[in-house]
């Protein structure tokens, strides 16, 4: 009977998760928010479905009371912030809170496959996150000025990330993490958001070549400071960022063109100068013949997702503790070797469908500092899916970032709560008619990207 | 006029900086679509095509998690025997059964204790169940195992208990194969066990280092190639003389003497004045010895090198690698035992298997191959094994020279027990290989090819350790693995 149910549980966690994912671009056939509702009510229907299967599973093989309660809290404290958010602010965009929340059900339920002490702890970050970051989107659609510190965006990244290379302690072979009392935190999250400031206020509204020159030569700077931590995958993040920000700010098309003959040539400078990029290249051109060493991480991850094949081995009946860094880096591995590559697929379109959604908004916004802040968020999130999912599939050599909202880590949770959070805030100011100047072009405007049928 | 006009113009200025950039946002917005999309596609073809190869890895760890829930598939020969099943022992638990016993014991391996042979290179595969999407549902639902793919092999059944036999208790390898489509037809090797009581015995097994039964000899033994090196000598002073051979002559008295180094024949015996083809089929130490010292050593090391000396060797499974000790400053008697097959040149069977097979199929080498096709539990074939090529290891006109003085080794040399055959031909070359200071120790080698109608179809290598003169001891073998394909 356990097993009968554990099974059903398997396919049925697939179907919902691909109807969910189906619903989030859905969505994009309508216009407005009100006719979307039906959608993001079933939305959350699944959600809950999700999540209640995946636990039922886990209880019914542990038969620990522990895992009933954690389903409870965890359950209590999405639907909190899902209402929270839906109550505080009515005209905010429901999808972005709902992925959010489908994200973090899902994050948390694999954690607490892995480790049910990480997943709790996870929890507790979550609804602190949340909590916090409540008040981001009224402060965004409030305080107009946040362009005119640009040198203190500028200052605050630049010293916190020299901070993390000359105070930081080396771990698996980079400088990542800062320790203040008895807290680790990522100081390379949250300059990303600060450094998408710094480039929109430089470029907004001059894009003269001194503007460009100054902002190339701040991204630069911290590109080649991210290079010298070791932190390859937000060195990436933070030059695709970029040389995306300058070609949207300039219009530009060479801009774009010499952005990435540049990234081209950085790589293959990196990868003469540094032995840790020769590795991951090793690794990733031929995993199996460098088993026992470079390849290890990557073939495992491979292991998993192929031994778990479309339909996955079952929440709890696969080998997810042979991965290394299961928890972050590697979470998408989990995640397919369990709930199957079906499921892995849908999650990796549910964050491509977060993307959609938010240069949908970008593609609103009037102002132009707004505007390429909403772009350089939207860039930095699915650059980095792209990266972390890419990187364990072995689409693209491993660069070792998380998931954001999915994979375990404090910093990354809080900062991707205040990304969602800026972006809903843009969302909601767009609809305030003091922003939106009456034009005869604006009617004419194709708004939406993504018009399905 | 002017001032409403400029407003005008700035007026569009202004709408366009703010609208205008929406086509660089759309953009970007379908290049990462269109990355996405990509990414996927790739997830998808390593899950339907690539997953199931590459998890046959001893790293993964997934082993005892599958076999508590898939019934592992069975191995079976090309004939259709099973090679190594899956039985129920009647009280809802499964054991793992090998009917051949020992005969199959090191191809097929086992699954008991770590995994061996077929067992570990397709161990997931035998743990995957690819069948109706349908029957597994309904399975899992009704909580009954699932049946794990078959893999069917290349082995013939016939052959290898043929070679078993003619093996007897002696240590040693013979393996075979098709050269026309490179399949792997038999691998023994001896002293053997029984893979059925692989764990009760484990300790015994793996502790014997005096005869390491556990060891596949014919991919894992590395012998002193012995007078079978002649092949690729002779195949160096064909290439250095452009295939004229016809006016070499040798007289030897049964040793060899060339700026201090000495080479003696087999037993010292003398074989009075011979030719190129009559030193190869009597093989004369004496006159190769001869031969080799004439030759361009780093021409004769590159020849050796394209013969995959050195260098990985396109098997799908664990062996040995060649070794040879020959560069533009060797000196002369290293040079004069390489020459002969002594020396510190090391091979392994099924390498000289290979090299036997490219002269055999006129200078290409197929790629050999053990696992024909994977069937899931219905019978529905999941992948089946393509014959490729490997490349060519030597010049056709070569190949055929050698295919010809293979030949006349079996009709008037030292492989003469292979000529009394029944509507086919047998080719070789002997060698009695000197592997300690007792020069009276010798391995027994053979390599050679069966034909009819004048084309080679299928190459054995044997070797027995210890067991004194290749044209005696090895040859009788490799005739009775010849007859069992042939069917006589």
């Amino acid at each position: 009977m356990e097993k009968i149910f554990i099974e059903i549980s398997r396919y049925l966690m697939i179907v919902f998760m691909a109807v969910y994912t189906v619903q989030c671009f859905a969505v994009f056939r309508f216009g407005n928010e009100y006719d979307r509702k039906g959608i993001y009510l079933r939305q959350n229907f699944f959600m809950v479905m999700v999540h209640f299967l995946g636990f039922a599973s886990l209880y019914a093989q542990k038969g620990d009371i522990r895992y009933f309660r954690a389903y409870l809290i965890q359950q209590i404290g999405i639907l909190v912030i899902l209402f929270a958010y839906r109550f505080i602010y009515p005209r905010a965009n429901t999808l972005i809170i709902n992925n959010m929340c489908m994200l973090v059900t899902i994050g948390l339920l694999i954690l607490t496959r892995i480790s049910y002490e990480r997943a709790m702890r996870q929890f507790y970050i979550v609804m602190g996150a949340a909590a916090v970051t409540l008040v981001v989107p009224y402060i965004i659609s409030r305080i107009r000025f946040f362009e005119k510190f640009k040198w203190l965006y500028v200052g605050v990244g630049l010293a916190s990330l020299a901070a993390v290379l000359l105070f930081s302690a080396v771990i698996n072979g980079s400088k990542i993490n800062i320790h203040i009392a008895s807290y680790t935190f990522q100081p390379s999250e949250y300059v990303k958001i600060v450094f998408v400031f710094a480039v929109a206020s430089i470029l907004a509204r001059n894009h003269r070549l001194k503007d460009i020159v100054i902002s190339a030569a701040i991204a630069a700077a911290h590109v080649m400071m991210l290079v010298l931590s070791k932190d390859l995958g937000s060195a990436i993040i933070f030059f695709v960022v970029y040389i995306t920000m300058l070609y949207v700010a300039s219009k530009n098309v060479l801009y774009l063109l010499l952005g990435i003959l540049c990234g081209a040539a950085g790589s293959v400078a990196g990868y003469k100068l540094f032995s840790h990029v020769r590795v991951r290249v090793t690794a990733f051109l031929d995993p199996m013949g460098h088993i026992s060493e470079e390849g290890y991480q990557i073939a495992q991850s491979l292991f998993a997702i192929g031994t778990g094949g479309w339909l996955g081995m079952g929440i709890g009946q696969g080998a997810p503790s042979t991965i290394p860094v299961v928890a972050a880096d590697f979470i998408f591995s989990a995640i397919c070797e369990e709930m199957g590559v079906v499921f892995g697929m849908c999650l990796v379109l549910l964050c491509l469908s977060c993307f959609v959604m938010f240069m949908n908004i970008a593609l609103k916004f009037e102002d132009p500092f707004f505007k390429l802040v909403a772009l350089g968020l939207s860039v930095a999130y699915i650059f980095q899916v792209f990266l972390t999912v890419g990187g364990v599939v072995k689409f693209i050599p491993l660069t070792g970032v998380t998931l954001p909202l999915v994979s375990y880590g404090g910093t990354s949770v809080v900062v991707t709560f205040c990304v969602f959070a800026i972006i809903q805030g843009l969302y909601i100011s767009k609809g305030s008619d003091n922003h939106i100047p009456k034009s005869a072009d604006f009617k004419t405007e194709k708004l939406d990207i993504m018009e399905l049928e | 006029m002017i001032g409403l006009f400029r407003r005008e113009k700035s007026d569009k200025e202004r709408s366009r900086h703010h609208f205008d950039n929406n086509r660089e946002i759309s953009v970007i917005t379908y290049a990462f679509i269109m990355l996405f999309i990509g990414m996927l596609i790739y997830l998808g073809i390593f899950t339907q095509f690539r997953a199931g190869t590459m998890i046959n890895s001893n790293y993964n760890k997934r082993q005892t998690l599958l076999e508590s829930r898939i019934i592992r598939g069975d191995i079976l020969s090309r004939d259709g025997e099973v090679l190594a099943t899956t039985m129920s022992d009647g009280e809802g638990g499964y054991y793992r059964s090998y009917p051949y016993r020992n005969t199959f014991a090191h191809i097929v391996g086992y699954s008991t204790h770590g995994v061996l042979g077929i067992e570990s290179m397709e161990n997931y595969t035998l743990l995957t169940c690819d069948g109706n999407i349908a029957t597994r549902i309904r399975n899992d639902l009704a909580g009954v195992k699932n049946h794990g793919n078959n893999v069917l092999s290349t082995l013939d059944t016939k052959m290898q208990e043929a070679a078993y036999d003619a093996m007897d208790d002696r240590k040693g390898a013979v393996v075979a194969m098709d050269v026309t489509t490179g399949e792997i037809l038999c691998v023994v090797s001896k002293p053997d066990f029984d893979p059925n009581e692989v764990i009760g015995r484990w300790d015994r097994l793996n502790e014997d280092s005096e005869d390491s039964p556990l060891l596949n000899r014919a991919f894992l033994g590395s012998y002193p190639p012995g007078s079978t090196f002649k092949i690729v000598t002779a195949l160096e002073y064909l290439k250095e003389h452009d295939g004229n051979v016809s006016d070499y002559g040798f007289e030897c008295k049964g040793s060899f003497e060339y700026k201090g180094s000495v080479i003696n024949c087999f037993n010292e015996q003398s074989h009075g004045w011979i030719n190129f083809d009559d030193s190869f089929a009597q093989s004369c130490n004496s006159s190769f010895a001869n031969i080799s010292s004439g030759l361009d050593r780093r021409r004769f090391a590159s020849t050796i090198n394209e013969l995959m000396f050195n260098k990985p060797l396109p098997l799908p499974f664990k062996y040995s690698m060649a070794y040879f000790d020959i560069s533009a400053d060797s000196s002369t008697d290293d040079l004069l035992q390489t020459g002969i097959g002594q020396g510190r040149t090391l091979i392994s069977p099924v390498h000289m298997l290979l090299i036997t097979s490219a002269i055999a199929n006129d200078g290409i080498l197929m790629r050999p191959y053990v696992i024909s096709s994977i069937e899931n539990a219905d019978g529905g074939t999941i992948r089946r094994t393509k014959q490729r090529e490997y490349g060519r290891l030597i010049d056709e006109g070569y190949s055929k020279s050698l295919q010809k003085m293979m030949r006349e080794v079996v009709v008037n040399g030292t492989g003469r027990r292979a000529f009394d055959t029944d509507g086919y031909k047998i080719s070789g070359k002997t060698g009695s290989a000197e592997y300690s200071s007792n020069k009276s120790l010798s391995h027994a080698w053979f390599t050679g090819f069966a034909s009819t109608d004048d084309h080679p179809q299928i190459a054995v290598t044997v070797i027995v350790e210890g067991g004194g003169s290749g044209g005696s001891v090895a040859v009788p073998v490799a005739k009775r693995v010849f007859d069992a394909y042939y069917g006589r």
